[in-house]
């Protein structure tokens, strides 16, 4: 029997199940655990890569039912395009993060034990490789939980702190309400497939086969809309996010950010186009307003912070938009029987998808190397990092310049494509959509500019000019497997943005399964150079010429300011005539977004305080100045410090019952019996 | 003896099993309690060798020689050295007034001769007049429990609860397969043990075996 790839995917989900054990015996010595461990995960990695490039390159379906599980309830796994394609993106970043644990995690060394990081690291990789190649509603939600319950604990990792154990209860609570709606949603699929009495109808196949009335298919898809939309951090569910994200060990950000969010988006894409097929467009519109609310409200968000990790992860919120803007309107387009152009809007998505992954992983990454030499997570704190760590400063840029969607890197191509789905879609017999859709476009835009802004302020505050803190520490650049860990992604994010055309033919094997058109023939009608989806005529981008004209522009300018002898001067910097300058008195983060503060701010929930110090002579000359500004989300006091309340004044409510006497509990069993009695008999 | 007068005698007995539980029910004194804990046994024990003897099931035999050595020799005996070293002997405090209590018991009896009417038009048995009085006994054994503040006048409770349960299987049905109905008498008899141990524990704890004194364990506001 030659094994095929849903062999070689399910050895590496059997590789990653295993190493807990060997992790766990090893965990006398923290090195050697280190270094076997991560390298464990990152051939299991790579094994997934393979499997999953190998499927969607052959573009066909295997199947494999294991007989282990309940009774008369096998697991059923399934390999097809769509989960091919996520496992290449969750392989090729777990495999980039896992050469940089190897550097990362040995920061921990002589503070506390690894053990549980790395055992519940590759349950984590596990479980998100079982949710993707998972054919059956069951064993979909034993993965999901697998993946949530180990993400969990990464988070939990450092737990001597509180707001780890905060976040941790937060992600907890939020994964959990998302994932009992994921699990109604597949009980009314299932039902409906073959009936309420039945168990068979939780295969996949079963789902697919069968037919379903629109109002209980609505049901189901917003049970599910909502439950992956928790778990991809879709305002206004993306609370847990921003607290989550900054307190995980950075390899474990990374991972969350870069990839576990988008097992939600392979959850939406599964149910929406696999499973129910058949959608009324304003399901797609829908998906279509959250994703440009979460675009625009995440950079937003973002520009605010001034703790690097939390500003990445609400730029993960804002990502998550962008893709969501893609696949709305892929729905929006198969609705309306307009398959080529529901096939562009799809490649864009996921194409996304597939960039956000490596260039938010390389952010997470360049951000943990930050963290890791100067223990330091409050940007205001930071500064002239670049000519300590030249090499995490480089990587950092690339990132940077990815998610701000500039050419030539890859965040350029898949917004561009997602602009393209906006700008070629015909006037479509809505009044709604034809509102919505240009609208969408100019939002899309503004989310791009802002995007840029947010990265100017986060590479030039941590990377540019001096240190903004009161005590330097003593920094070192990132040592190599975590420098090679960063410049595998970087290398990925350019090779995506130069060669994206090369890309969409391998991947438009999942338009085509899923939509039954592709864009691959046209995209790539005049050689690998030119991108040209849909017509010629429309629009067109070359990745490489791009990219050499821009490196020739740098050369050039390079050769012109710089090497000429005398063309630099070093002088002292002009002081406005104020001779005490020093370095807290650098634009700092706080200073570079207070204008677009000042435009949004009644998005925010501002409070910005100065006060002067007592002991002044005049109030004209005041010896010490105080400005606090503290900037909240406004969705926490809208929605869920009520839910907050409204639990605990029910609990309380509710623990009035208990007594602690044992004589008021046996009256509430007797007078139930009573009354059961009485009433049912 | 014929069928008749052995459902005559049934009857009987089980007027004396609900007597002895409306006894426990006002009885303040420890020893008492026991002491007519015991005779209930004692009247359930014969009832179940009549049941077993007219009926012709012999393992009810087994199951009467059980009860007789468990609840009227062996659980007796276990209380009573309980109380010796514990030195509770002193009148057992009630929540609610006795006359209140009796009154209350013997709602719950009409209450179970109404709610038992359909069984006995259907039921062929000889024993089927006595379901509403095993169910009665039932209701205030619990009743016996909420209305005690002490913790082996609460054990004496649930006891005697059980007692009522296998009063209306033998009553209902001639008695549970013997299987069943060992596997009881051993939970039981378990249960009496870590009762005991329990309240060993509670009174060192406590310095004293009233229940109210575990409110104090309520996790406060």
């Amino acid at each position: 029997m030659n094994p095929g790839p849903v062999d070689l995917a399910s050895l590496s989900v059997i590789i990653l199940l295993c190493a807990p054990l060997l992790v766990s015996l090893l965990s006398r010595s923290q090195r050697l655990l280190i270094y076997s461990g991560f390298a464990l995960t990152a051939a299991a990695s790579l094994l997934a890569v393979f499997a999953g490039a190998w499927t969607v390159w052959s573009g066909e379906t295997q199947k494999l039912i294991m007989l282990i599980g309940l009774p008369d309830l096998p697991f059923h796994l399934r390999l097809d395009p769509l989960a091919g394609f996520f496992l290449v993106v969750i392989g090729l970043l777990s495999f980039f993060v896992s050469v940089y644990s190897i550097g990362y995690v040995k920061g921990f060394l002589g503070k506390r034990s690894v053990t549980s990081l790395a055992i519940f690291y590759c349950l984590f990789l596990a479980g998100m490789y079982m949710v993707v190649l998972s054919d059956d509603a069951l064993i979909f939600l034993i993965s999901w939980e697998v993946m949530a319950a180990a993400s969990y604990f990464l988070v939990m990792f450092e737990d001597e702190r509180i707001e780890n154990r905060r976040a941790a209860f937060l992600y907890m609570v939020v994964a959990h309400v998302g994932a009992i709606a994921i699990l109604l949603s597949f009980g009314v699929l299932a039902g409906l497939a073959t009936g309420f009495g039945s168990f068979s109808g939780y295969t996949f196949d079963a789902m697919r086969s069968a037919h379903f009335p629109v109002e209980w298919a609505t049901v189901a898809f917003l049970l599910s809309f909502f439950g992956f939309a928790a778990k991809a951090g879709v305002i206004p569910l993306h609370v847990w996010l921003p607290e989550a994200h900054p307190v995980a060990p950075s390899n474990v950000s990374a991972l969350m950010s870069g990839v576990m969010l988008k097992t939600a988006i392979y959850g939406i894409i599964r149910v929406t186009f696999d499973l129910i097929r058949v959608f009324p467009w304003w399901w797609g519109a829908i998906v279509l307003v959250f994703g440009l609310v979460s675009a625009v409200m995440g950079v937003l968000y973002a520009l605010m912070q001034h703790d690097l990790k939390r500003l990445l992860a609400y730029h993960s919120v804002e990502n998550i938009g962008i893709i969501l803007i893609g696949i709305g309107l892929a729905m929006i387009f198969t609705a309306f029987k307009l398959p080529l152009l529901a096939a562009l809007a799809l490649t864009a998505g996921i194409y996304h998808t597939l960039n956000h992954a490596m260039f938010k992983g390389l952010l997470f990454m360049g951000a943990g190397a930050v963290l890791h030499a100067t223990h330091e997570r409050n940007m205001e704190e930071m500064g002239g990092l670049i000519h300590l760590m030249p090499w995490t400063a480089a990587l950092f840029l690339i990132g940077c310049i990815s998610i701000s969607a500039l050419p030539p890197f890859n965040g350029f191509v898949s917004e561009w494509l997602t602009f393209q789905a906006f700008l070629l879609s015909p006037s479509l017999p809505s009044p709604l959509l034809k509102l919505l859709i240009p609208m969408g476009a100019a939002l899309l835009a503004l989310t791009g500019a802002l995007a840029a802004a947010c990265f100017v302020k986060a590479f030039g505050v941590t990377f540019l000019g001096h240190w903004r803190g009161h005590h330097r520490p003593n920094v070192r650049e990132a040592d190599w497997p975590m420098r090679m860990g960063m410049i595998m992604a970087a290398a990925a994010c350019l090779l995506l943005g130069i060669l994206p055309t090369l890309a969409i033919g391998w991947m438009d094997a999942v338009p085509q399964q899923l939509i039954g058109a592709s864009i691959g023939t046209s995209a790539g009608a005049f050689g690998w150079m030119w991108l040209t989806p849909v017509a010629y005529q429309r629009a067109s981008y070359s990745g490489p010429i791009v990219f050499f004209g821009i490196l020739g522009i740098v050369i050039a300018a390079y050769l012109l300011l710089h090497v000429r002898p005398g063309a630099i001067h070093r002088v002292p910097i002009w002081d406005c005539g104020f001779e005490k300058i020093d370095q807290r008195m650098q634009y700092n983060a706080t200073s570079f977004a207070m204008p677009i503060r000042r435009i949004f701010g009644f998005l925010f929930n501002v409070k910005e305080r100065v006060r002067t110090s007592q002991q002044t002579v005049h109030k004209a000359f005041p010896k010490k100045l105080y400005y606090s500004l503290h900037v909240r989300d406004r969705f926490w006091g809208w929605l869920y410090k009520p839910v907050i309340r409204a639990s605990f004044w029910g609990s309380r409510k509710v623990g009035r019952l208990q007594q602690g006497r044992i004589q008021a509990y046996l009256i509430y069993s007797f007078v139930t019996i009573i009354v059961l009695l009485v009433f049912l008999r | 003896m014929n069928i008749h007068n052995a459902a005559q005698i049934i009857s009987f007995l089980a007027a004396l099993v609900l007597l002895c539980a409306f006894g426990m029910l006002v009885q303040r004194r420890m020893y008492g309690l026991i002491h007519l804990f015991a005779w209930q046994g004692l009247f359930l024990s014969i009832s179940t060798a009549v049941v077993g003897f007219v009926a012709g099931k012999h393992h009810l035999y087994i199951s009467s020689v059980l009860t007789l050595s468990l609840k009227v020799v062996l659980l007796p005996y276990i209380l009573h050295v309980l109380i010796q070293r514990l030195k509770i002997q002193k009148e057992v405090e009630t929540v609610v007034n006795v006359p209140m209590t009796m009154l209350i018991g013997i709602v719950l009896v009409i209450f179970s001769y109404h709610l038992t009417a359909p069984v006995r038009e259907i039921s062929t048995l000889v024993t089927r007049s006595v379901l509403a009085i095993a169910l009665a006994t039932v209701m205030i054994g619990l009743l016996m429990m909420i209305t005690r503040r002490h913790a082996v006048t609460q054990i004496i409770g649930f006891l005697a609860m059980e007692n009522g349960l296998f009063f209306a299987a033998t009553s209902a049905t001639y008695g549970m397969p013997l299987v069943v109905e060992l596997g009881v008498a051993l939970d039981v008899l378990i249960a009496a043990f870590i009762f005991g141990i329990f309240f060993f524990h509670i009174h060192t704890t406590f310095d004293s075996l009233d229940v109210e004194q575990m409110a104090r364990l309520k996790e406060g506001d």
